[in-house]
């Protein structure tokens, strides 16, 4: 059987799943539509937000990206870390308030419906910043493994999205997200488990990343530290001189992830509070599983590959171009991998000649001496998870189950954005703004069409990407950390704040942060219109990074709103009850 | 920034009512000294420190960093619940 009808049969399966469950979860009601019906089990729940959480560039690109080096924890422990925060702070207090939406909290508890409105702007913002990768990414994954081209693959994605979130509301989005977890986290932990056993002889990703190199004895980091450093790269694991944007940059990625709205109303949907805390629990056993996994993937994948273009050691010759693998004449293909013969030698120099990051500066001199005449190999970091199991000889179903995870993993983070967006529209913005007459099933209709012009939107966005798309990670865990995160969590933990300080709280975190970002990488993303160059020196404090700034826009948005609120009056009798009611039930 | 005082005009919070947020506060605040011990502590600021405690061939601050508090993480989050749904159930609170 060729790969490709593989290919078609993981995903036309897992396609047929989804599509079957959109017929049978339809949303009968406004409540079934926002929040389905509050009946999801925690566990279902859990399941559900992990796959929201774990977005098309965690399944693709993270494992990448942590192959870089220690720098990138950063990104292991933000997006876990957020829901220590997520699960103390917010989501209980918020399931027993019970609202359907995240500016609805807003805008009751802050009596006001500039507020709600003001959240409903960021909440858009962050959301639709965020959908565009995820539809990308889904076309990106159809065109890889299904030779459709990536508009196709798009139109086809938006078409499933559209079946089960426009007839199921919130109710089609769960049962699907469960079921794209399985198949995501399945995608992502088999190649994983080979790779371990075929590195180490271990089962477990996790013990294996502890565990010896099978072939040299030693410790498989220390081994990977070895080659990387012998290839004129920085080792896998040395410590990072700028420790404080380090810092600020985990520390604005876990705020983020606990004021990301898409995740935050998943877990409006259980039945009570301690089924919200204990869904939180589950959240973060399916996402640790992924996240745990990762780091192996990267260290890993990075040690095979480089395993594979240096067969006989690093000290040895390297591999004969002509004399390439199947999978690298598959990849040169996309352009992932890319080969430039820079000394006529025919054989492939893969190192670090100075113009990678995290150069090594005594390896210049040994290179030279080899007569290496520069890096003649580009590799992007996505290889590390779309290649795996061609480079580690995998058979062929876990090719296309990494087919059938990449495309799960984009549409379920796709969908619970589109929902949060439809829902803040349709119960913010027309029935609690706009159009307070709504009838149950009118606001539902509405519902309905403000999905549909999501998802319009959506794949527009997707097919003719805008320059910030590639700005997600500043943008949206900047913009949640910023106002969505201090709005809802003084909302619950300090009585004292009333509309005008939560207004001016918002407007302060979220511009401050937005302004920085449009300092240093352009006014609206608009390239070359930067007041300042993005490096280093011209940081404020020469530390902080656009995309560090979250945490500094947090820290502003609750000392302003601190002080407005108490400058002026006391909230009314009646919130004062709400925020009682929301601490003691 | 916790407001313990009851202010004027405001309904009187039974001391139950006090007892169970107070002891939520202070479990949030244990909660979240963990957490950032083993993150920014263990994984980035104190990774120096650690250097002497071997792990898988190198240094315990570089596993915190990329495994350990993550396991922290979910054990903290799966403590919170169930010590917070026990509290429920003593302070006999259904919702």
């Amino acid at each position: 059987m060729s790969q490709f009808v593989i290919n078609m049969i993981f995903v036309g399966a897992s396609f047929a799943v989804y599509t079957w469950i959109a017929i049978w979860a339809r949303a009968k009601s406004t409540r079934e539509f926002y929040i389905a019906g509050g009946e999801v089990h925690p566990v279902m729940n859990g399941m559900a937000t992990a796959a929201d959480w774990l977005s098309a560039a965690s399944f693709i690109s993270v494992a990448g990206l942590i192959s870089v080096g220690y720098v990138n924890s950063a990104f292991i422990m933000g997006w876990t870390g957020g829901y220590v925060l997520l699960a103390t702070l917010l989501a209980p207090y918020l399931r027993r308030f019970g609202t359907y939406t995240v500016p609805d909290f807003v805008g009751k508890r802050y009596d006001s419906k500039t507020a709600r409105v003001i959240a409903v702007v960021c909440l858009i913002m962050i959301s639709l910043t965020y959908v565009i990768g995820q539809m990308t990414g889904a076309g990106v994954a159809f065109a890889r493994f299904l030779e459709v081209d990536v508009t196709t693959g798009l139109l086809i994605s938006a078409v499933v999205v559209f079946a089960y979130a426009v007839l199921g509301g919130m109710k089609g989005v769960t049962y699907t997200q469960a079921a794209q977890y399985v198949v995501l986290i399945l995608a992502f932990l088999v190649p994983a488990v080979y790779l371990s056993l075929m590195l180490t002889g271990v089962f477990l990703p996790q013990l294996g990343f502890i565990s010896s190199h099978a072939e040299s004895g030693m410790p498989m980091l220390v081994k990977l530290n070895e080659v990387v450093r012998d290839l004129g790269f920085q080792d896998y694991t040395a410590d990072v001189s700028n420790k404080w944007n380090m810092f600020l940059f985990t520390i604005t990625l876990m705020v983020g992830t606990a004021g990301l709205p898409h995740v935050i109303i998943r877990f409006f949907t259980v039945p009570n509070i301690k089924d919200a805390r204990r869904s939180a629990g589950w959240a973060l056993v399916f996402i640790a599983l992924f996240y745990t996994t990762a780091p192996v993937v990267a260290s890993m994948g990075r040690l095979n590959l480089l395993e594979q273009i240096y067969p006989n050691g690093t000290d040895q010759a390297s591999m004969v171009y002509d004399e390439r693998p199947e999978w690298f004449r598959t990849w040169e293909e996309t352009g992932l991998i890319e080969f430039e013969d820079k000394n006529n030698d025919g054989q492939i120099q893969f190192y670090n000649d100075g113009t990678l990051k995290t150069p090594n500066q005594d390896f210049a001199p040994i290179a030279e001496a080899r007569g290496w005449e520069g890096n003649e190999l580009s590799v992007n970091n996505d290889i590390l998870v779309l290649a795996l199991p061609e480079i580690g000889n995998m058979p062929g179903w876990v090719i296309g189950l990494i087919a059938a995870g990449g495309i799960a993993a984009s549409l379920s983070t796709a969908s619970g954005l589109l929902l949060a967006i439809s829902s803040a529209v349709s119960h913010d913005l027309l029935k609690n703004t706009l159009m307070p007459d709504l009838s149950d099933k009118q606001e539902m209709l509405y519902a309905r069409l403000a999905m549909v012009g999501a998802i319009t939107i959506a794949t527009y966005l997707g097919l003719n990407p805008p320059g910030f798309a590639a700005q997600t990670v500043a943008l949206a865990f900047g913009m949640a950390a910023s106002s969505i995160f201090p709005a809802l969590m003084m909302g619950i933990f300090i009585r004292r704040i009333n509309s005008k300080g939560a207004i001016a709280g918002m407007v302060a975190g979220a511009g401050s942060t937005i302004f920085y970002i449009f300092l240093y990488l352009g006014w609206f993303f608009i390239p070359e219109t930067n007041t300042f160059p993005n490096s280093p020196e011209y940081y404020l404090f020469g530390t902080i990074s656009p995309l560090s700034f979250g945490v500094i826009g947090a820290i502003i948005n609750f000392t302003v709103a601190i002080l407005v609120s108490n400058a002026t009056e006391k909230p009314s009798e009646e919130i004062q009850e709400m925020v009682r009611r929301v601490r003691y039930p | 920034m916790v407001d313990e005082k009851t202010t004027d005009g405001q309904k009187e919070l039974s001391e139950s009512d006090k007892r169970y947020w107070a002891t939520n506060l202070r479990l949030i605040v244990g909660i979240l000294c963990v957490w950032a011990t083993v993150s920014y502590g263990f994984g980035l600021l104190l990774r120096p420190l650690l250097s002497g405690i071997i792990i898988g061939g190198v240094d315990l601050g570089f596993w915190f960093a990329q495994q350990g508090a993550i396991y922290t993480f979910l054990a903290l989050v799966a403590f919170y619940a169930w010590r917070m749904n026990k509290l429920d159930d003593e302070f006999g609170l259904e919702d």
